[in-house]
């Protein structure tokens, strides 16, 4: 990705999107979430949510790996024009995350991340944190999730800038 | 019929929701289907990076937690599913081999407004290390059905001086 120092408040990137089938949602929810309603459709029909509908951590799974994607599409681009790529380290974790909607078999969600914060990290100067709000929408616009996340990110002058 | 309800939980309650086995095996196949990162995928490259050697993607731990939960406590109640949660912390890497537990503590209990027949209860869940200490913490406020006598009192409309 681009180094710490390259990155800026308010960039969004679309990251791609990813259409839930029945089959996916039952899977994952069978190794991670086995919940009735995420299950077996007729249960879910009688359950809160209606229909059969994706794990919210199948939701945010997907965003992962959507962004790494994105990040290894950017490293290549980068390494074309022969510039240097910056690591992705590792995340401190997430805040404020909501599932508006539930994500039935069949939606397709997009994806999208803005830059919100970034700061340089006094801690670890070869290293700086950047905060991002993530949003998932589905095939009718509608917001299906959102979550402010943040990450480790390297910096290009590892601290060494004269004060 | 579950055998806990929204009336059942307190604040301050700890619940310990057992433990599991973190191995190498399930820690690459999930950091190659959702995760894929160095430090999640190969010994050798993960050396290089900031964390020095191979370890579970944060994202694996809570999916590792939620079927901890859902085994154990949740399993046991009358689970609605969370709107959401508040905060995820990464405390520490989780290692390849690594036995890790999970812990409820119950913060706050609250009825919901529109719906009467179900209730919030605002939840700190921890995984612990072989260490000793968190390696995550999730604050998360899931919805569980009332108790289905409770639940029909409190449809009823309030009514003064009874």
């Amino acid at each position: 990705m681009k180094f710490f120092e390259d990155i800026r408040v308010g960039e969004i990137s679309e990251l791609g999107r990813h259409t839930f089938t029945a089959e996916d949602i039952k899977a994952f929810a069978a190794r991670f979430d086995p919940q009735p309603f995420h299950l077996d459709e007729a249960q879910a029909a009688r359950s809160h949510f209606g229909a059969l509908c994706a794990s919210g951590w199948h939701t945010a799974c997907v965003w992962i790996r959507l962004l790494i994607r994105y990040r290894r599409r950017e490293d290549e681009e980068l390494r074309g024009r022969g510039e240097p790529v910056a690591q992705m380290g590792p995340s401190p974790g997430f805040r404020d995350l909501e599932w508006l909607r539930p994500v039935y078999a069949g939606d397709t969600v997009s994806y999208a991340t803005e830059v919100v914060e970034t700061r340089p990290l006094n801690s670890r100067p070869a290293w700086g944190i950047i905060f991002v709000r993530n949003t998932g929408v589905n095939q009718r616009g509608e917001p299906v999730i959102s979550f402010v996340s943040s990450m480790f990110v390297e910096r290009r002058d590892k601290g060494q800038e004269p004060a | 019929m579950p055998r806990l309800h929204w009336e059942d939980f307190a604040p301050g309650q700890v619940t310990a929701c057992g433990s599991r086995l973190v191995t190498r095996a399930e820690i690459v196949a999930f950091a190659a289907e959702y995760d894929p990162q160095p430090m999640h995928l190969d010994e050798q490259a993960a050396r290089a990076t900031l964390l020095g050697g191979l370890v579970a993607s944060g994202w694996h731990s809570c999916c590792l937690l939620m079927r901890m939960l859902s085994d154990s406590l949740l399993g046991e109640a009358s689970f609605m599913g969370a709107p959401g949660i508040e905060e995820v912390k990464w405390l520490a890497p989780v290692r390849p081999g690594e036995r890790i537990e999970a812990r409820a503590t119950v913060l706050e209990t609250r009825p919901s407004r529109s719906r009467p027949d179900m209730g919030f209860v605002k939840f700190r869940f921890e995984l612990v290390g072989a260490s000793g200490q968190p390696v995550m913490s999730l604050i998360t406020s899931p919805m569980f059905a009332r108790r289905p006598t409770d639940a029909a009192q409190a449809a009823q409309p309030a009514r003064g001086g009874s």
